[in-house]
């Protein structure tokens, strides 16, 4: 299953103005019957969350927000059961818990002394039966469950699926008999930002040297490639290049960057290519490298396919795939 | 100048505007107006007040030295000795620059000089001694106060032989008059009252050299005491012959100035080297000193001081140069202001002067403040330095690769060599037997010997085979005249300390002191060739053959080379893991040793150079100096040191390269500075002087201790007499290049802590002055006999003769080093590699065995704190003191185990990377050596860092366990795994959760009107949730915790009924019994499957319980079947039940709900033990709420 760039546009080009329900989710779902519902709602969560970066301060002005919240005291008023709050996320173009977000603080600001603190808010959103007010707290509820893309039950999901890919590339790697350091016992002898997994032995992939793998629980699409480029890339670039001061200079030759992306689809050489991962376990039986040269560093993703995995064979010594040689000078 | 001054101490001026005005010609926008008016009529006195300054202070304190001089005055003779000479600037202070020593007020500027030491020569100190008769007018060079660093004529009383007084202000001095100007120890008895201020100043030295006829050093060679009290000491004197090819000349000069120093021992009882004599006191120094003590009560014109203090010490700190002195009070009290000043500089000395002048009781008599801190820095000082000089001579090494046949054109040549090594040995060895026998004389007794060996070098071949023996032979005699002159198991001076003995460890303390030189020739030495370089110098002087030397230098500008790029290793600055220390000190010996020997090839590649032009004075003539300038313009120099030294300040490898471009440079003869060549070369190096300052500490900079250095050697290099003072007024505009090079690399040697204190002492002694006149004047001041040695340990009544006493540990030391001569040089560079790798690695095993043990211990004695004490547990730091104060001394057991470790791993090592060949006797005692190194290493380590290692390792534990406390205690529980044999194919949590919120959001609406869920569905999730939650391969606490929370809403949404089932759309309900087995598949959940805390309360809050309120016909019996269950399964307390049920009153409900409520509330209180029967009664009544409330 390989999601080409005109499909990803496709897909991405359907999203335009969506709101992020459960309703749309099944409606993208019908419209790409052949995607697993991981990658459209992966897909789905991007696309929302840069629609929302574009637009999110034309919805904080003191001016916006008095009018939410004057509108949605008007639609409880009439009716507090009717879904007021929701319906006013998806009218204005916004996500429904950034929405609740909104009129929650608001709310408090007008019946609190002081103005809420971050933590009480988000303590209130993630269990709404603390907001005192019986109909708001309905109101919120019914916007977190609805969000798809937002909120802190999505939160936790993604969350989730982080941890959950982690733990499937530990055990792969231990299954391998690859010999790493994670991040915990990275973290314990001081480094402030790392990878999730350094390989004490390097092995080389396809002629490229692999020194540490980073596992992103997210699709891969160009703005993720760069942001994340940007974030972790070059300061891990800047930390691990040897990772073991012991190692000799041989070691700071090249860095590939090796990333291992669960959930989604790779780009590859020339950016046609996304693959999504539906099942995580199909996932890990077929596993391939592919890799993609970007700014003079070859990139290189798990991405799923058909084939066998050339990584697996590591054991079989592959032609491919072998332990790249410790040079001793 | 004496009007600046005046305005100065009146106030009118600040001292940062005159020190601006000092600096710069120019005015700054910072400066008053009206002070800066002041100054601008005084513009052409600028460079004067620098050395006025200095005169100043001298006169003003020599007046309280009754005793001695005034001041040395020498000064003013020098400039007889170069007429015409061009190129000097018009003002004529020419003259001064030829005092190494100019007379400068000892007892003042005494205390001064130890920070303006440090300073590097910046502050020019001959300048005003040399004019200090003259007036100002030849003063002007000094003001920017480029050079002479030491030179600042500290030696108090040194040049105070009797007749120099009357020199000092009138006749120049005739310099050649060695009876007018002897050269050594000339201080007659009680001839001068030192102050104690003088003291502090370098000065000692000065007395054993005779400095202040710099110029004819090239000639008669000042005698110095250099290395020891031998009586040849003419020999060790750097020029000592001076002339390349007389030899004949030479012995008549030799044999003069014998007669000279006979004369001299004659009519002065002291030494001609006092300072070897220990029982000799200086009385001069000490005699005043105690007789009147200095009283900080006692001081005059206390402000004044202060604010003359503060000019010199801002003059030092500017790199600008230098006291109203009516007692001694008053010179102590401005000593110490400047110390004071130069705090900065003074702290970063070596432990034993901060001892030193931390003890000193004037200081803390005038400056208690200054006197903490000094402690304070001594006791945070690891900076130990030994000033002891090597043994004079290591055993001669056989040189393998120098034997090989294959290298040779022929039989002949080969077996000519082989004897001309054997010959050169014998020579050798019999300068080490003879050459500090009186009357022993290099050239006598070795000189034809070497011509007719070195006329057997007939072929260029066998030349550069013989140079090769010679350079070789050179680096491995002298490389390091402070320490670590290739020894293997020497190389740290305190061997004998770390391993343990304590009463060696005093021992070589004694030998050090006695040993070692009392003096390195003062604060400003010229240069010398101490100890076997004098052999070296000797060999190349009496064998006077042109190929030789030739083929030296070629062989010598090649080493240069090479190991001038050796690319030394840069670890990271920032990596604070205590165990790149270890390997830290490694690197930073290297640089040690590769400095050191290029410092060595260096000076004798300039020697040799510059040999063939070496003169006594300078051309007399301008014309002839002009001519010799023309024709020296034309000779390429021997090795392209401009553009090592260019490409050294790019690198920012200055630290590496100006050391010994320094020293080639000491060594040019007098016509060198004035080639256009050398004079940009010179150019750049006082640019690069300038550029440093001390003061000045910012990122990416030089390291302060590698800036010192090279101030320092800077500093020493612009006071050499061949180097002419007009080199130091140029324009600045001329030389901005620099500065632009600078800013090139980031990551240079020169921001690495390459240099310590032991390579600083090492590279100038000098610095070591300071602290052997402090602990002269401890001896002085505390009433002994004086001498320049605080205390002689009695070692002497033993009667074991005058070889000390060879140690064991010395012994083995000495037998390692004869064992690896004797062994192919792999074999040495293999054990010492084992032993650093094996050192290194067994301070990480202790790190990863020991200390991790000692953390562990900490985490469980911190439960147990927490647990006794509660959660809170109190003060972390205290909790941390406690811990610490348990556990470090366990780290006791690091050394032991640390010897274990090496005990155990370097002799397989060893084994490993020797050739299976190796004799077996070889391979043993390669083993034995590598792990007493490995030892000495690992333990030298773990001594000085074990308890900081478990401090920081458990302080590090401490803020993970109190972390780990905070706010999620059930993250704490321990964590039940699923079986071996699971697969762990259940569902994912985050698929799960997503699952649930589906639901959720259906229930909770909005939702189209065909959606919704079949009831089958509902129980394969929960089945699902169930498999998950015994699996838990990849739950997370977070997403764990979310589960359960989702879960208590779905149960309220069951009891509510608000769950939309698919179906028929008459039936959207779910069927009671299908709702029951779901909340109970839900209750075996949270009681058996979940880990973390369920909130089951919420399913009581106003909000839940709401959900009710919306269905028609409102339907009670799951709840209170739920509720039943939940006290039944021991989920929750009926207290907490009725608690929150007594709760929900206090919420405004529709009227019918509250009462509906109330009779829930009865009904479940009305039931505490819940029969089975009861409630299938209850659910009897279900369709009908009347029912339920009419059984109530």
């Amino acid at each position: 299953m390989i999601l080409t760039k005109a499909q990803y546009d496709e897909i991405a080009q359907c999203l335009v103005s969506v709101p992020p329900t459960r309703q749309s989710l099944r409606k993208l779902k019908q419209r790409f019957p052949s995607q697993s519902q991981a990658t459209l709602l992966s897909i789905f969560s991007q696309e929302y969350q840069k629609h929302i970066k574009r637009t999110h301060a034309k919805h904080h002005t003191s001016e916006a927000i008095e009018s939410y919240y004057q509108r949605y005291l008007n639609g409880v008023g009439e009716n507090g059961a009717a879904p007021v709050l929701l319906e006013l996320a998806n009218e204005v173009d916004y996500a429904p818990s950034l929405m609740a977000r909104i009129i929650l603080e608001r709310f408090l600001q007008e019946h609190e002394e002081a103005p809420p603190s971050k933590s009480v808010i988000n303590s209130m959103l993630r269990d709404p039966s603390q907001i005192p007010d019986g109909v708001l707290a309905n109101q919120v509820y019914q916007c977190i469950v609805n969000d798809c893309c937002y909120g802190p039950l999505v939160d936790c999901i993604k969350h989730a699926i982080g941890h959950e890919h982690e733990v499937l590339l530990r055990d792969l790697l231990l299954e391998k008999n690859l010999s790493f350091l994670d991040e915990d016992q990275l973290r314990a002898r001081g480094y402030d930002k790392t990878p999730d997994f350094i390989l004490q032995v390097p092995v080389a992939v396809e002629g490229h040297i692999i020194h540490w793998i980073e596992s992103k629980a997210s699709f891969g699409d160009e703005c993720s490639h760069h942001a994340y480029l940007h974030d972790q890339f070059w300061s891990y670039w800047n930390r691990f290049t040897a990772f073991d001061p012991e190692l000799d200079s041989n070691w700071r030759v090249s860095l590939d960057f090796l990333k291992c992306r669960s959930t989604p689809p790779m780009v590859s050489q020339d950016m046609e290519l996304f693959v999504p991962i539906g099942d995580l376990k199909l996932f890990l039986d077929n596993l391939e490298i592919s890799m993609s040269f970007k700014e003079d560093f070859p990139f290189f993703f798990f991405f799923h396919s058909e084939e066998n995995c050339r990584f697996l064979e590591l054991e079989g010594g592959s032609e491919t795939i072998s332990f790249s040689p410790l040079v001793s000078s | 100048m004496a009007a600046v001054l005046e305005s100065l101490l009146r106030e009118e001026l600040s001292v940062a505007v005159a020190v601006r005005w000092i600096a710069r010609s120019a005015q700054s926008s910072e400066d008053d107006p009206r002070e800066a008016a002041a100054l601008s009529s005084l513009r052409p006195l600028r460079k004067e007040f620098v050395p006025f300054l200095l005169n100043f202070l001298r006169e003003q304190s020599s007046r309280v030295l009754p005793q001695g001089p005034p001041t040395p005055a020498k000064a003013p003779g020098s400039s007889t000795g170069l007429p015409g000479r061009s190129g000097g600037p018009p003002r004529g202070g020419r003259g001064a620059r030829n005092q190494l020593f100019p007379p400068i007020e000892a007892s003042s500027a005494t205390a001064a000089d130890a920070p303006s030491a440090r300073r590097g020569g910046r502050r020019r100190g001959p300048g005003p001694a040399r004019e200090r008769g003259r007036g100002p007018g030849g003063l002007e060079e000094g003001v920017s106060g480029e050079c002479l660093p030491w030179a600042g004529g500290r030696r108090p009383r040194s040049s105070g032989s009797p007749s120099s007084p009357s020199l000092a202000r009138s006749d120049p001095p005739n310099l050649s008059n060695l009876e007018e100007f002897p050269p050594v120890g000339s201080v007659p008895p009680g001839s001068a009252g030192t102050k104690p201020s003088r003291r502090i100043n370098p000065t000692p030295v000065s007395e054993e050299r005779s400095l202040s006829k710099p110029k004819t050093c090239f000639t008669s060679p000042p005698i110095s005491c250099v290395p020891s009290s031998q009586p040849s000491v003419l020999d060790t004197s750097p020029w000592g012959h001076g002339i390349p090819s007389g030899c004949r000349s030479l012995q008549e000069e030799r044999e003069m100035l014998r007669k000279e120093r006979s004369k001299q021992l004659q009519q002065s009882p002291t030494p001609a080297c006092p300072t070897l004599e220990p029982g000799s006191p200086h009385p001069s120094r000490t005699g005043h000193l105690t007789a009147e003590p200095a009283d900080p009560t006692r001081v005059s014109s206390r402000h004044r001081l202060e604010l003359v203090a503060l000019v010199y010490s801002s003059c030092i700190a500017d790199s600008l140069e230098s006291p109203l002195f009516q007692s001694v009070h008053d010179c102590v009290f401005f000593a110490v202001q400047v110390l004071e000043h130069q705090f900065h500089v003074l702290s970063h000395l070596d432990k034993g002067t901060l001892k030193l002048l931390a003890e000193n009781e004037r200081l803390l008599c005038f400056s208690p403040a200054l006197q903490g801190r000094l402690r304070a820095a001594y006791e945070g000082s690891v900076a130990k330095v030994s000033l002891a000089m090597p043994p004079s001579a290591q055993a001669v090494s056989f040189q393998p690769e120098t034997d090989n046949r294959a290298n040779f054109s022929s039989d002949r040549a080969f077996h000519t060599f082989k004897k001309q090594r054997d010959v050169f040995y014998e020579v050798l060895r019999e300068w080490e037997d003879r050459h500090e026998e009186p009357g022993w004389d290099f050239e006598k007794g070795l000189g034809s010997r070497i011509r007719a060996m070195m006329g057997q070098l007939s072929a260029a071949c066998s030349h550069s085979h013989f140079v090769r023996l010679f350079q070789k032979q050179l680096l491995q005699m002298c490389q390091s005249p402070g320490g670590a002159g290739g020894t293997v198991l020497g190389e740290a001076p305190d061997v004998l300390n770390m391993l343990g003995a304590d009463k060696l460890g005093r021992l070589r303390r004694l030998q050090e002191r006695l040993v070692a030189p009392q003096s390195s020739g003062g604060p400003c030495p010229p240069p010398t060739f101490p100890g076997c370089q004098g052999f070296f110098r000797d060999f190349i002087l009496s064998a006077s053959s042109f190929q030789f030397n030739q083929h030296l230098m070629d062989s010598l500008s090649l080493k240069i080379r090479e190991l001038n790029s050796l690319a030394l290793p840069q670890p990271e600055p920032s990596d604070e893991d205590g165990e790149s220390d270890v390997d830290w000190q490694g690197e930073r010996r290297q640089f040690a040793v590769v400095l050191l020997s290029l410092r060595l090839l260096a000076k004798f590649l300039g020697f040799v150079a510059f040999l063939p032009y070496r003169g006594p004075e300078p051309p007399p003539t301008r014309e002839l100096q002009d001519s010799i300038l023309s024709l020296r313009s034309q000779v390429p120099p021997v090795l392209d040191v401009r553009a090592l030294l260019q490409q050294g300040l790019r690198a920012r490898r200055a630290v590496l390269t100006v050391p010994w471009l320094v020293e080639f440079l000491s060594l040019a003869d007098h016509i060198v500075p004035m080639l256009d060549y050398y004079r940009s070369i010179f150019t750049l190096l006082l640019h690069l002087h300038r550029s440093l300052v001390l003061s000045k500490e910012s990122e990416g900079e030089m390291c302060f201790l590698n800036k010192l250095l090279l101030l320092a050697v800077l500093g020493w290099l612009f006071q050499i007499p061949t180097v002419p003072e007009d080199l130091f007024f140029l324009e600045e505009g001329q030389l901005d290049v620099f500065e632009v090079d600078t800013v090139a690399s980031e990551h240079g040697l020169d921001s690495m802590p390459v240099v310590d204190q032991q390579l600083l002492y090492t590279c100038c002694p000098y610095i070591g002055e300071l602290r052997k006149l402090l602990a002269s004047w401890v001896s002085g001041s505390s009433g002994r006999s004086g001498g320049l040695v605080r205390k002689i340990t009695p070692t002497t009544t033993t009667g074991l003769g005058a070889q000390p006493p060879q140690t064991t540990q010395g012994l083995q030391a000495q037998l390692a080093q004869a064992f690896f001569h004797n062994q192919p040089p792999s074999l040495r560079r293999t054990v010492e590699f084992v032993a650093e790798r094996i050192g290194s690695n067994c301070v990480k095993h202790i790190k990863a065995t020991l200390v991790a043990e000692l953390v562990r211990q900490a985490e469980s004695l911190l439960q147990e704190q927490l647990v006794t004490q509660g959660q809170e547990g109190g003060d972390p730091a205290q909790l941390l003191e406690i811990l610490c104060s348990q556990l470090c001394p366990h780290g006791a057991q690091a050394l032991t185990q640390g010897r274990e470790f090496c005990q155990k791993k370097s002799p397989g090592a060893v084994r490993a990377l020797l050739p299976e060949e190796t004799p077996a006797a070889v391979l043993s005692s390669a083993e034995n050596i590598a792990v007493s190194l490995a030892t000495e290493k690992a333990c030298a380590w773990l001594s000085a860092n074990i308890t900081a290692l478990i401090r920081r390792e458990v302080k590090a534990a401490v803020s993970r366990t109190l972390r780990a406390q905070g706010p999620e205690p059930a993250a704490r529980g321990e964590r039940r795994g699923c079986s071996r044999a699971c697969e762990h194919h259940a569902p994912l949590p985050s698929h799960l959760i997503s699952e649930i919120k589906d639901v959720l959001s259906l229930a909770v609406g909005p939702r189209d009107p065909e959606e919704g869920v079949a009831p089958e569905y509902l129980e394969q999730l929960l089945g699902q949730l169930g498999q998950m939650l015994r699996c838990r391969q990849f739950l997370c606490p977070p997403a764990e915790q979310h589960l359960a929370k989702c879960s208590v809403e779905l149960a309220s949404l069951l009891v509510a009924d608000q769950i939309p089932i698919l179906g028929p759309p008459a039936q959207h309900q779910l069927e009671r019994g299908q709702a029951r087995r779901l909340l109970l598949m839900l209750l075996s959940l949270w009681k058996d499957d979940f880990q973390v805390p369920v909130p089951l309360q919420l399913l009581l809050r106003p909000r839940n319980v709401a959900l009710l309120a919306d269905t028609r016909p409102r339907e009670w019996d799951l709840l209170l079947f739920l509720l039943r269950e939940l006290v039944e399964k021991g989920l929750m307390r009926r207290m907490e039940i009725e608690a929150c049920l007594g709760s929900l009153h206090e919420t405004q409900w529709p009227g019918d709900f509250s009462e509906e409520l109330a009779t829930l509330f009865n009904l479940f209180l009305a039931e505490p033990h819940v029969p089975e029967h009861q409630l299938r009664a209850c659910e009897l009544v279900q369709p009908n709420r009347g029912t339920v409330l009419a059984q109530s």
